[in-house]
Order: structure tokens, then C-alpha cells, then sequence
């Protein structure tokens, strides 16, 4: 079946879009770059091909063209005339046909210009030639351009024509204007048509779908008609008369009893009379609409007589349809007998189209599919199935067991309802013994997991386990008792500790002395600067031994010296010093002094005058007077604040990091 | 709710401690604190790192073999309850916990068992090399005369 669709036309460019699209596709789809070095052949093909192409491209472009736009001979011939009223068959034909020469002359100049190429003798003559070819061919388009103008609005206007299919269930609606064609439309179908209270109102087909008896239905509104010779209807009323004229539908025919579209029904009559020629063959319906302004009753004799007349006349039509089919009366105001008006119009077509179904050769062929069976009863007697008793009572208990069940969410209502009762997976728990169902198990036992361990036979191999282990306690006796190491008594023990303190003592000092003699004059032993080597300790160390230190001793002090003459300071200060010489020399120290020792200090630093052996001063005045010369000399650059001997610094000459490597594209002095 | 075991240090990870991470085949790794966490992250191998469990396995520092350890083993078929069945289970988890606790300590003691005569070979050698920085040879072991001196200054001092 042929689909009517206008949307799908390509748009058509006006002249100057056309000659743009089609050149700038040849200037981007064939080659471009040319030398006149090139051979003369391939000159000319290089040409030719430009020209042929542009061709190929006009002339599929311009067959488009023609070929989507439809013939009018060939379309459904409500279409058909529907174009001839809307745009003018003879305009439309022309434009086509221009169309089609155009494709013709260029095809023509194509062919000139390809047989002249063959005959150019350099680049230039060839590149004149192709300019003049398409120039030509450009021209011949621009000629044109007021027909593809035209085919262009044309197409824009026919892609918004309705979609009518004439073929199928049409019920469509005629009358003068005004008398409320459109409100019955909106009022059956889901098509919102512009209602308003003045002619014309609507001035082009409407197509609108409603359902009766589960088919589909589709609703035609068309223009108002006045009642005027056939010449002189203007192109909105030709619209709805082509549409009467070619299409096979259940036609309304809209009567305003009422007179308030500006029409006396003696008008509408008369206009029935002169298109009744174009009800033959389809049902008719005539509708008496506005009867809230006029009831039906209230109307004149005379007009009642000429509505009479037009029933009269449907009925000849009618082909067995009751009167109460062909005269109704409705009120699109009140929505009164809309209803039954729809239902007659699609009962009648229904029928129509059924009998002229019936009436086809196609019918055999479907008859034969159909088969209904309706099988006779033999004889009288009643035979009902025939079910068990035990079944009968099987199922009774199922469905009594289905009703009784108690659903989770039944307790859930009882127990107060969502959120508040909570169900309990519990009670579905499959167990051996019911009372199990409630039992909380610990999951988690002194850092085991309990799951791991459950196991029926555990009790067995737990058993088997402690034997085992009996068996292994009595072995770890017995091997304990083979196995008695014998260890250190005490005092060994005691020993060995003290053995160990003292080469800890021997170790420290010795890494004492080590890292600090670098910096510190080594002083020899005998001037015993920290005042280690004493008689006393040398006694308790000895006892420690386990000697008798007093031998020793006794033979340490003879060999000390007496006393020295007053003024020799610090000669007696020997290894093997006691207490009353130290006592003497403090006294003598304290007679050479000019003041008094005010402040007592520590132990652990000598003050600054006294003289420790090794630094080589004679007394403590030599060394004052030398302290105070050293800071005289540099009193006056502390005052400055200049460089002094502290600030002397050794840099590094060669910086290893600046002297080693690769070097990079930088400075020789950042690395 | 379970008990899971850290991937680096083997030790428990009771719930709501710790860290896991997924990779992206599936495998979960947990982690018992921030430690084991980092370590796996630096790639460590945890048989070549001294404190955890799984080098002291590898490394025969403790038990590794044992009936006890089949007691525990992660099922993963879910069993129906039974309460005889968990009652006794409750119970010999404890009797079970006691025989390995034993077991491991006397595992310890047997492996550092030949540590022993050493040591006392080795003290003894000590001892026997050194005796001379605490006693003189051939010293006395009497309390020396200074103390005796000083018992008597002392006396005389009282007197």
C-alpha cells in the first residue's frame, strides 16, 4: 500500500545554494593540484573528470528532485486533486518539467565540453574550457531558479497536509460554515481544532482517530461550504468538496436547526440538494446539531418539510439503514446524542464496507479459513465430569490449610503493625528438637572462633587427645630427670658478674681516652691530672684482691717526700701525694695569693689562675699575666667587632660535588 | 561475626580492629593494626620479618605441628545447629587450648635446651680466663686488714 508521506521530501536549495553545493563538491572530491609539466593526457583527463563530475552531481541532485515529488497521475486521486486545488496541477507540472530539461541541457553541455576537451592542446586551453562548461552549466540552473522557489514552498506546504489514508475508515464531517463541524470533531476524537463562533473558521483538512467496536476510525473535519456554483468556489471549499468527491466514507452532513451560523436551514438544504451528487454510494448521516438553541420540536412547518425532503433523499442511499440512522439530533453543547451520532456513522460504514467486502472475490478465499465446530448431542442424557471423592476431599483440606495459614505479614498487623513488630527468622529454623530454635551460641571463645571447632565426634577425639598427652607428660619426666645440666654455684656466679663489670669499666675508658685525646695534650701518667692514683684507692683495690694492701702502703708513703722549703709551689705535688702534704701546699697557695678566694667552686674545673700540670706555666701570676695579655690583644677587635683568629676559615678548594660527574648545560658552580 | 587472622602477623583480629584491603582479583587482605598495614605496603615478606608468627613457623621457632591445630579448622559448610554437639565443643575447646599451651612451652624449652651447656661451657671458660682481675692468685679469701683497721678506729672512736 502506497504510504502518503510528504514529510520525507529532501529540501530543494534555491539556485545560488544549488550552484555552491554542487561546485564546492567538485573542487573537494577531485583532485586539485596540476602542473603544466604534466603530460597533455593527463591534463585533459584531469578536466574532464572535473566537468563529468560536476555533471554526474547536477544531474543526481535534479533526478532527486523529480523523483520524490509526486506525480499527480499516480497518486491516490483525492491527492491528486487535492495538489490541483491547493497548488495547480499546471503550475506544478511546468516547474518539474523545467526541472527536467535543466538535467537534460546539462547532461548535454557535458558531453560538448568532454569532446572539446579531448581536443585542448595545453593546460590553459583546458582550464578555459572547464571554466566555460561549468559557467554553463551554472547558468542553465540559474534559470531555473524560480521553479525550485516554488517546488521548495510546495514542499514545505505539503509536509504539513494531514496524513489521510484514503483507503481506510473514514468518517467525515460537511455543512455550511459555523455549524459546528469542529466542535463535534474535538468532542470524538483526541484533535484539538480551533473552535470559534465565526465562518471559516477552519480552512484546511483535519484529520483526527476514534475507536468504535475496537477498530480505528479516522475523522475528517473539512472547511465550511456555501452553496455556489462549482466555478466559483474559492480554494479552502475546494478542499472539502475533494474530499467528499474521492474519498469512501461515512459522510455527516451538519444541519444548524437553530439558524445561529447565519444560515436559514431552507440555505442548508439547498446546498445539500446541489453536492448531493457526491453522497452516492456512501452512507449518509444527517445531523440536526444545536438542538439546545432550538429543539427539535420547535422548528417551522416549512422547514420541517425540507429536512423531511433530505432524509427522503439520504434514504435512497441508505441500503437498508433505519430512519433513526440517517435523521439525528444532537447538541455538541451539551454533549447530547454525540455520542449516538458517532455510533450510527461507524455502524453504517462498518456495514457498507463489510458488504462490499462480501461482495469481492477476495471473500472465498478468507471464508475458507474460518471453521467453527459445533458439535450435536447424541441423545438427552447429561454426562458432568466425573471426580473422586477422595480427590474432592484432598483439595477441600488444601484449601482449607491455604485460608487458615498465617502470613508474616497478617502477624505483623496483629503485633501493631510496621515498625513495630519485628519478625523472627528463628522460628523457621529447621533443628531437631524445637526448644533449640531460641538458643544463643557464642561465636567467639577465648580467641577461637567456636565455629571452627564444631565437630559430632569431638568428645571422642578429645579423649584420644588427653591420653596422648599423658603419655607424653610421663616421657618429659623421665627425660627430665636423664637431662640434669649441671650450673654455676653463687658464687662463681658473683664472680663472673664482677668479671664482667670490670672489663665493661676497662672498655669505657679506654673508649674515653680514644676520642677525646685528639683534641687534649696527652699528659703522662706520673702528673696524675685527675687525681686518680691515690694511696687509699690503691689499698682498697688491693683488698678487693684479696691482698693485704698495708705492705704496700706503708712502702708508698716513705717513699713520698717531706717537706718542701716554703716558696716551691707545686714540685710536691707527686703520684704518690697524702693528706697532710695536700694540706700544706693549700696553705702556701693561700699565702702566695693577693686576695682571697671568694667563691668557692666545683671540684670538677680548676678556676682559671690555678696551674694543672701540662700547661706550661711556671706559677699561677705567669698565667694570670699571660690570660690577661691574650685578652688585651683582642680587646680593640671584639670592640670593632672584626675578623679575629676564631673566624679563620680553610673552605674547601676543590668541592667534591662541584668536581665530579657529567657536566649539564648550567653554571660550573651550581651542579 | 569471626575471628579473622592478620596477613602479616598472623595474630587475631577481633571485629571492628583493623584494616583490609581488597585487590582487585578479590583477594582480601586483612591487616590487624597500622603496622602490618605499612609493612605489607613496603612489600615486606612477612617469613622474612622476625616478629611475626609466620617467620617463627618458617623458622622452626615454634610449634608448627600439631594433633591440637586440627582441632581448628575453618569449615565452609555451614553446620545445623546442635546443642550437644556445641556444649561439648564449648568445653573441649578449653581442654584443647590447655594441652597446646603446654605443649608449645615444652616445644620452647626442648629448642633452647643445647643453648644451655654452651652458655655454661662458654661461662665457665670466662671464669676461668679472668679470675685474676677479682682475686689476686694465690690471695686469701679473708677480709682484708683495712676494713679490721677501720673496725678498730671505729672502736676507738666509740670509746
Amino acid at each position: 500500500m502506497v504510504q502518503y508521506n510528504f514529510k520525507r521530501i529532501t529540501v530543494v536549495p534555491n539556485g545560488k545554494e544549488f550552484v555552491d553545493i554542487i561546485l564546492s563538491r567538485t573542487q573537494r572530491q577531485t583532485p586539485t593540484v596540476v602542473h603544466k609539466g604534466y603530460k597533455i593526457n593527463r591534463l585533459r583527463q584531469f578536466y574532464m573528470r572535473k566537468v563529468k563530475y560536476t555533471q554526474t552531481n547536477f544531474h543526481a541532485k535534479l533526478s532527486a528532485i523529480i523523483d520524490e515529488f509526486p506525480r499527480l497521475e499516480q497518486i491516490h486521486p483525492f491527492y491528486g486533486d487535492l495538489l490541483h486545488v491547493l497548488y495547480n496541477k499546471d503550475h506544478y507540472k511546468l516547474a518539474l518539467g523545467q526541472v527536467n530539461t535543466a538535467r537534460n541541457l546539462i547532461s548535454k553541455i557535458s558531453k560538448d565540453y568532454v569532446k572539446l576537451l579531448k581536443y585542448g592542446d595545453s593546460l590553459y586551453r583546458c582550464k578555459c574550457l572547464k571554466v566555460a562548461a561549468l559557467g554553463r552549466m551554472c547558468t542553465v540552473l540559474k534559470r531555473i531558479t524560480p521553479s525550485l522557489a516554488y517546488l521548495e514552498q510546495i514542499r514545505q506546504h505539503m509536509a504539513r497536509l494531514p496524513s489521510i489514508d484514503p483507503n481506510t475508515r473514514t468518517v467525515l464531517i460537511c455543512g455550511y460554515p459555523n455549524v459546528g463541524k469542529s466542535s463535534f470533531m474535538n468532542k470524538v476524537t483526541r484533535a484539538d481544532v480551533d473552535v470559534q463562533p465565526y465562518a471559516f473558521t477552519t480552512k484546511s483538512l483535519f484529520v483526527g482517530h476514534t475507536d468504535y467496536k475496537y477498530l480505528r476510525y479516522q475523522v475528517i473535519d473539512t472547511p465550511g461550504i456555501l452553496d455556489r456554483p462549482f466555478e466559483d468556489r474559492n480554494i479552502i471549499e475546494m478542499c472539502s468538496i475533494t474530499a467528499l468527491a474521492h474519498l469512501r466514507a461515512a459522510v455527516l452532513f451538519f444541519l444548524d436547526i437553530s439558524g445561529s451560523c447565519g444560515y436559514t436551514i431552507a440555505q442548508q438544504a439547498a446546498l445539500f440538494h446541489s453536492i448531493k451528487s457526491l453522497f452516492m454510494n456512501k452512507p449518509l448521516v444527517i445531523v440536526c446539531n444545536k438542538t439546545d438553541l432550538m429543539p427539535m420540536e420547535n422548528i417551522s412547518e416549512e422547514d420541517r418539510k425540507l429536512i423531511e425532503e433530505m432524509k427522503s433523499e439520504a434514504m435512497k442511499t441508505a441500503m437498508g439503514a433505519s430512519e433513526e440512522q440517517v435523521l439525528l439530533k444532537m447538541s455538541t453543547l451539551t454533549d447530547e446524542g454525540v455520542m449516538s451520532v458517532k455510533n450510527a456513522a461507524c455502524e453504517r460504514l462498518l456495514d457498507q464496507r463489510v458488504e462490499a467486502k462480501m461482495k469481492s472475490k477476495k471473500i472465498n478465499d478468507h471464508l475458507n479459513r474460518f471453521h467453527v465446530a459445533i458439535p450435536k448431542p447424541r441423545d438427552s442424557i447429561e454426562r458432568l465430569p466425573c471426580i473422586p471423592q477422595v480427590v474432592l476431599e484432598a483439595k477441600a483440606k488444601e484449601a482449607a490449610a491455604m485460608e487458615k495459614r498465617k502470613t508474616e505479614k497478617d502477624l505483623e498487623e496483629e503485633n501493631g503493625g510496621a515498625g513495630v513488630y519485628s519478625a523472627s527468622l528463628k522460628k523457621n529454623y529447621i533443628l531437631q528438637h524445637d526448644e533449640w530454635k531460641e538458643d544463643i551460641m557464642p561465636e567467639i571463645l577465648d580467641g577461637h572462633n567456636v565455629a571452627d571447632f564444631i565437630d559430632p565426634d569431638i568428645l571422642q577425639r578429645l579423649a584420644e587427645l588427653e591420653r596422648e598427652e599423658g603419655i607424653r607428660e610421663a616421657g618429659v619426666e623421665e627425660a627430665d630427670m636423664e637431662m640434669d645440666i649441671e650450673k654455676l654455684s653463687d658464687e662463681q656466679l658473683k664472680q663472673l658478674s664482677e668479671i664482667r663489670k670490670k672489663k665493661a669499666i676497662l672498655i669505657k675508658n679506654h673508649r674515653l681516652k680514644k676520642t677525646v685525646a685528639q683534641n687534649r695534650s696527652t699528659v703522662p701518667r706520673k702528673f696524675d691530672k685527675d687525681k686518680k692514683y691515690t694511696t687509699k684507692r690503691m689499698g682498697r683495690e688491693l683488698s678487693a684482691m684479696g691482698l693485704d694492701p698495708s705492705s704496700a702502703m706503708d712502702r708508698a708513703r716513705s717513699k713520698s717526700r717531706g717537706r718542701k722549703r716554703d716558696r716551691s709551689e707545686d714540685a710536691g705535688n707527686d703520684a704518690m701525694d697524702v693528706d697532710d702534704e695536700q694540706q700544706s701546699n693549700k696553705k702556701q697557695r693561700v699565702r702566695s695569693k693577693s686576695r682571697a678566694m671568694s667563691i668557692s667552686r666545683s671540684q670538677s674545673r680548676p678556676p682559671a689562675h690555678e696551674v694543672v700540670p701540662g700547661e706550661g706555666f711556671k706559677d699561677s701570676t705567669q698565667k694570670l699575666s699571660a690570660i690577661k695579655i691574650s685578652n688585651k690583644s683582642h680587646k680593640k677587635r671584639d670592640k670593632n667587632a672584626r675578623r679575629g683568629e676564631a673566624d679563620r676559615v680553610i673552605p674547601t678548594l676543590r668541592p667534591k660535588h662541584l668536581f665530579s660527574g657529567k657536566r649539564g648545560k648550567g653554571k660550573t658552580d651550581r651542579r | 561475626m569471626r575471628l579473622e587472622k592478620c596477613w602479616f602477623c598472623s595474630s587475631t583480629i577481633y571485629p571492628g580492629h583493623g584494616i583490609q584491603f581488597v585487590r582487585n582479583d578479590a583477594k582480601i587482605f586483612r591487616f590487624c593494626r597500622s603496622k602490618c598495614h605499612k609493612n605489607f605496603k613496603m612489600k615486606r615478606n612477612p617469613r622474612k620479618v622476625k616478629w611475626t608468627k609466620a617467620f617463627r613457623a618458617a623458622h622452626g621457632k615454634d610449634m608448627t605441628k600439631d594433633t591440637t591445630f586440627e582441632f581448628e579448622k575453618k569449615r565452609n559448610r555451614p553446620e545445623r545447629y546442635d546443642r550437644n554437639v556445641t556444649e561439648n565443643t564449648l568445653m573441649a575447646i578449653k581442654k584443647i587450648a590447655k594441652i597446646r599451651t603446654a605443649r608449645e612451652a615444652k616445644h620452647i624449652e626442648n629448642r633452647l635446651k643445647p643453648n644451655k651447656q654452651k652458655k655454661l661451657n662458654d661461662d665457665m671458660k670466662e671464669l676461668d680466663q679472668n679470675i685474676h682481675m677479682v682475686q689476686a692468685p694465690g690471695a686469701q679469701k679473708i677480709k682484708v686488714d683495712v676494713s679490721e683497721k677501720k673496725s678498730v678506729q671505729n672502736e676507738a672512736m666509740e670509746e
